[in-house]
């Protein structure tokens, strides 16, 4: 059996001279498993990514990643990091974050480039990343003059430039037209099928539905207030009404219009 | 509405540094200049610069100025526009500098036109002031220098910047050793420049679109100062979390760059024609 590829113990994160962002959360994840972390706005799915790309530092408890302890001084080694920024990509919410280059050539060339790929393979491997995606005519296009569909393709090949184990992805399907939220959700399940391991932070509940094999919910007191197999998730309406993922609104059904917990999925 | 005006000057700001900075109309036509390699073409330009700043001769800035010209046509650039967008900031920034200088008050020399006769000349202290206020030639050729070497250096610097995009330009600064860190800090003021601009512009509009009767200027200033603190602070946000996805992405303290820049038969030429002009401009000193 493989090891796993995150042991996640007793993890607590608490902002600098701020509330708790995450509290006690205990979580193992699988090579290949497509994790779906559910939570309302603010619950600490994003920090949680983020402590997961090594980019900040559990506050009490541990990450153990490729069964190395993630932790400051294991990231201040050079060589390590090295090798976990490569098989290891976060795709941010906002694009504009993610995309600090001024051409969508050189985004998508950025880490080869930092980790020390050649130039001729930084060449090949940017063209090729630009032609899955369908993107090659935007190569030379500034990110800011983007659509937001296209600067989420932008995005993801910039992370499939590094070809990385694990994807990580907070709200991949935010701000997008449900064209490109399909798109998206079929870009999981490739990633899926080609054996890499995914852990989406979403409130997207057609995530779950299509494309996670597993699924956490965190709460409003940000811990997990549940795990299991997705459709037992999104089966239990009280759950999601408890962590605000639903909520009672007026709708029809057929020309009559009422109000009850409502899900918009499957 | 007394204090449009604000709205006004944010507006016109933003649309300037827009047009001026991220217009790259000219940098994607096929021109001559277009398709010169761009290490090639600021290490030339530079040299260009540098006879400019350097000559004495009015005609050879004249012949400069003419190659400016003649760069412009062949490399697609609207000659009305090239000649308006150097030819604007010349009497402001120029030509008032240098007025004082036609004259023989400052700068004695024979009489071209005479201005002025003093009965008796006035003095102040140490000062006196000379019996006739003169154009004088000497004064005329000293200012015809000045605002030709100014229309050559800027008519120059303008043509590299409207036939190059800003990025093929900042990454042809390696040619100087230029640190790559610099390059990149550069690239991404430059980006990032364009979504405070957007930023700002929704700000503005938002602000319109819940405006129904004068504010008042107090309270107008109120609101800009107000604008500006947020922008500090989303500026602040935005930086820790791009630097966190540079990290994601494997950034060091050694960032690398790469360019595709290709020098051909085009930069050839090109560079004989500069080191000809060089050569020549050396040869007449």
């Amino acid at each position: 059996m493989k090891s796993p590829v995150y042991e996640i113990s007793s993890l607590t994160y608490r902002y600098p001279g701020s509330d708790i962002a995450l509290h006690s959360l205990d979580m193992v994840i699988q090579p290949g498993e497509s994790v779906a972390i559910l939570g309302a706005n603010g619950s600490g799915k994003s920090t949680f990514l983020k402590l997961l790309d090594g980019l900040y530092f559990p506050t009490e408890g541990e990450i153990r990643a490729f069964q190395t302890p993630l932790s400051e001084s294991t990231m201040r080694d050079k060589a390590f990091a090295h090798h976990f920024h490569a098989r290891v990509g976060l795709v941010f919410q906002d694009p504009d974050v993610q995309l600090f280059l001024p051409t969508v050539w050189d985004e998508v060339a950025f880490a080869p480039l930092q980790l020390g790929r050649t130039r001729e393979e930084v060449k090949e491997t940017v063209s090729d990343c630009l032609e899955k995606l369908g993107i090659t005519k935007l190569k030379d296009r500034a990110p800011y003059r983007l659509s937001e569909g296209e600067k989420k393709k932008v995005t993801l090949a910039s992370i499939l430039a590094l070809d990385p184990e694990v994807w990580l992805m907070d709200e991949p399907t935010s701000s997008l037209d449900p064209k490109t939220q399909g798109w998206i959700i079929d870009f999981i399940l490739e990633l899926t099928e080609r054996g890499k391991t995914v852990v989406t932070a979403t409130h997207d509940l057609e995530i779950p539905y299509v494309a996670a094999t597993s699924c956490y919910v965190l709460g409003e007191n940000h811990t997990i207030v549940a795990q299991g197999p997705p459709r037992e998730i999104l089966e239990n309406t009280s759950l999601l009404l408890e962590a605000n993922l639903i909520h009672r609104h007026r709708h029809f059904h057929d020309a009559m219009a009422h109000a009850h917990a409502h899900r918009h999925w499957g | 509405m007394r204090n449009d005006f604000i709205a006004k000057t944010l507006d016109e700001t933003t649309r300037a540094i827009e047009q001026s900075i991220f217009a790259n109309r000219y940098a994607r036509v096929g021109g001559f200049l277009q398709r010169l390699d761009p290490r090639c073409k600021l290490v030339t330009f530079v040299c260009l610069l540098i006879i400019t700043g350097l000559s004495q001769h009015i005609e050879i800035l004249m012949a400069l100025y003419g190659l400016t010209l003649i760069l412009a046509i062949i490399s697609g650039v609207s000659l009305g526009f090239f000649v308006k967008r150097v030819w604007i900031f010349i009497p402001i920034f120029t030509a008032l500098i240098v007025l004082p200088a036609i004259f023989n008050v400052v700068t004695p020399g024979e009489p071209l036109l005479v201005l002025y006769t003093f009965t008796s000349p006035p003095s102040l202290g140490p000062f006196h002031l000379p019996p006739r206020i003169t154009i004088t030639t000497q004064g005329i050729a000293g200012a015809a220098l000045l605002v030709m070497r100014v229309a050559t250096s800027v008519s120059l610097a303008v043509l590299l910047v409207l036939t190059t995009e800003w990025i093929r330009l900042l990454k042809a600064m390696t040619v100087f050793r230029v640190p790559e860190v610099v390059i990149l800090v550069l690239a991404m003021t430059y980006r990032y420049i364009h979504l405070f601009l957007r930023t700002v512009e929704a700000m503005l509009l938002a602000k319109r679109s819940r405006t129904i009767s004068d504010t008042g200027i107090r309270e107008a200033h109120g609101w800009i100062a107000s604008r500006l603190g947020v922008l500090v602070g989303k500026s602040y946000g935005l930086s820790s979390e791009v630097h966190l996805a540079m990290l994601s992405r494997g950034w060091s303290e050694n960032p690398r760059l790469m360019e595709d820049f290709t020098f051909g038969l085009l930069d050839c030429l090109w560079t004989g024609l500069t080191l000809g002009i060089l050569i020549t401009w050396i040869i007449l000193r």
